[in-house]
């Protein structure tokens, strides 16, 4: 049988292969650059970029809990022009494509920084980070509220020369209503789905474990969440294409996001385990389609037996 | 494609030995020819923890000590004490259990340019990259004297080797079960005077770091810290391990100070670029 067909095509972006990283847990890619080729990405989905530089939260940023991590960066980043300046010419020149993920504390603040990604070579689609306190709205998360959501996303719509994914939050009451609302505002697709808030505290000395207390958990601990997720969503939004994030540490976990409906993954956590994971993911998940005998990755996600 | 040069060495190795020190600490040796040739002083290693898949992320852990004898396997030795699931797990490994590890990892200590004498300074656990500096920094003519400082007698870290690699070694215990009741820093001033040291290299707990640097700055003395901090990652891309640097005002920095990597920044500071105001004493609980 030859080689199956991994190329995807998402919101009109065609992707090598279905496998990107997820932001925050990439970085801007050099530091994997000397462990893997960077090429074998389908592409990379930078740390979130505000207007500014954000300085990020005070150590301990970090707690591991049971088959996951908690973190606490608080979105430290250099700001989008050190970003375009220093980190995505690098990308570019190594043929990354690059999808730029987006932070604001207030609509305005995320509609300026889509502005200074407008046209940016390299940059082939929009990420919207939409977990992040409103300050227009007393700290309410943009992503737990379906009209903020609505109206960052027709905002940042209105300047992005890319296609722009919203990346939605499972703390919600519903996901698919706010799946709606980005949907509405203009979101060509939907990245599912962020970290879920949680806590850990040391017994010994009584204390939270991170240094705002709250943080957001990742890895394989939250997967089964974010396949419920994106099955969720998928349902409801066919057309719509969904990137699957959450937990990701294996081909097979690559298939299981692509049956429950999504049309691409990203890898997060387990980047930080080893940094060839992604490589490995690739490795597994292309063994998986050829036994499988799946010519087309695309076929995947019409393939979930639900009879 | 093949790991670059830049890329640290990454698989699986056999533990050599296993040993008991003294009542809170353990030891491994580990064969790991590859990190054993290219480890410098002050840099670390990224375990992961065998037997629960459940425990994702790597330890960090000093480098305490390398072989390189000729004819054998280089061997790499790491020291910790339990301080959580995953040191628990790693204090069960025993000779042939398999370790999957990363490294070196980490910007080592700088050495001096002309002959110089030495103090390290350690505390608790804290003391572990110190031997392997000593060892070294000797073996580039350098007078090396110690001061190791613990709770108890039982806390000096490995105290027999750390004569065996210097000059002098002074001890403070906090209870005066061994050298002088008190910390590192009641004898720091009396030690530099009577070694004549001009550099100091210190590692510990936080309290004792902060005034080791207030202590050396005060006898203009240049200093370097190994930090330690949670990692998730240990090569940079996470940005779990941040430690308050002072930095430039201008070009987009206003505050005159920012968050560094301790994995590929550090772990080893020079104790005047530290941001002593931002650093916690007692952060919140971390568990390794």
């Amino acid at each position: 049988m030859s080689d199956p067909r991994l190329e995807v095509d998402l919101a009109g972006v065609k992707f090598r292969n279905p496998i990107l990283t997820a932001s925050g847990c990439f970085h801007y890619g050099k530091e994997f650059a000397p462990y893997m080729d960077l090429r074998r990405l389908g592409g990379v989905i930078v740390k979130s970029l505000s207007v500014k530089p954000w300085p990020g939260h005070p150590p301990p940023r970090g707690a591991e809990t049971p088959s996951g991590m908690l973190n606490a960066i608080g979105l430290q980043n250099p700001g989008v022009q050190a970003f375009i300046d220093r980190d995505l010419p690098w990308l570019v020149q190594r043929k990354v494509p690059v999808i730029a993920s987006i932070v604001g504390h207030s609509v305005e603040e995320y509609i300026r920084v889509a502005d200074r990604l407008r046209n940016a070579p390299g940059v082939v689609a929009i990420e919207v980070n939409i977990s992040c306190p409103n300050l227009d709205d007393r700290s309410l998360m943009f992503s737990s509220n379906p009209d903020a959501t609505g109206a960052v996303i027709r905002g940042v719509r209105r300047v992005s020369s890319q296609p722009v994914f919203t990346k939605l939050s499972p703390d919600v009451t519903d996901i698919v209503e706010i799946a709606r609302a980005a949907v509405r505002g203009g979101s060509h697709g939907l990245s599912v789905m962020n970290t879920a808030l949680g806590m850990a505290i040391d017994t010994e000395s009584m204390r939270p474990k991170l240094s705002t207390f709250t943080g957001g958990l990742s890895g394989p601990a939250i997967k089964p969440i974010a396949i419920r997720c994106v099955y969720q969503v998928s349902r409801a939004f066919p057309e719509i294409p969904i990137i699957g994030q959450g937990g990701i540490n294996s081909g097979a976990d690559v298939a299981e996001f692509m049956l429950a409906g999504a049309s691409a993954v990203a890898v997060g956590t387990a980047n930080f385990t080893e940094p060839t994971t992604a490589k490995r993911i690739y490795d597994e998940f292309v063994e998986y389609l050829t036994r499988k005998r799946i010519k087309d990755v695309s076929q995947l996600k019409k393939m979930l037996k639900e009879g | 494609m093949s790991p670059t040069k830049d890329a640290a060495w990454s698989g699986q190795v056999e533990v050599f030995a296993y040993r008991r020190l003294a009542e809170p600490y353990h030891s491994l040796t580990i064969v790991a020819p590859d990190i054993c040739a290219r480890a410098a002083p002050g840099q670390f290693i990224a375990v992961r923890t065998p037997d629960d898949r459940s425990l994702l992320l790597r330890r960090p852990f000093s480098i305490h000590r390398v072989d390189r004898r000729p004819g054998w396997a280089g061997t790499v030795d790491i020291v910790f004490d339990i301080r959580g699931r995953g040191t628990e797990v790693l204090a069960r490994a025993r000779q042939h259990t398999s370790l999957d590890v990363l490294g070196p990892l980490g910007r080592p200590f700088r050495f001096p340019k002309e002959q110089t004498n030495c103090l390290l300074v350690g505390g608790g656990i804290g003391a572990a990259p110190l031997l392997f500096l000593a060892e070294e920094l000797r073996g580039h003519g350098h007078r090396v004297d110690y001061i190791l400082g613990g709770r108890t007698s039982e806390h000096l870290l490995r105290p027999i080797e750390a004569k065996r690699a210097s000059l002098t070694v002074s001890f403070t215990t906090d209870d005066g079960s061994s050298g002088t009741q008190g910390v590192v820093t009641d004898i720091l001033e009396e030690r530099v005077r009577a070694t004549k040291a001009r550099v100091v290299y210190t590692c510990g707990p936080v309290p004792m770091l902060r005034a080791v640097a207030r202590e050396c700055a005060r006898l203009k003395l240049p200093c370097q810290v190994a930090w330690e901090e949670v990692m998730a990652c240990g090569f940079g891309a996470c940005l779990v391990c941040a430690v308050p640097v002072r930095l430039e005002r201008g070009a987009g920095n206003d505050e005159g100070w920012g968050w560094a990597r301790c994995c590929t920044e550090g772990p080893v500071f020079s104790a005047s670029r530290i941001h002593w105001e931002r650093v916690e004493d007692a952060p919140a609980g971390v568990t390794t």
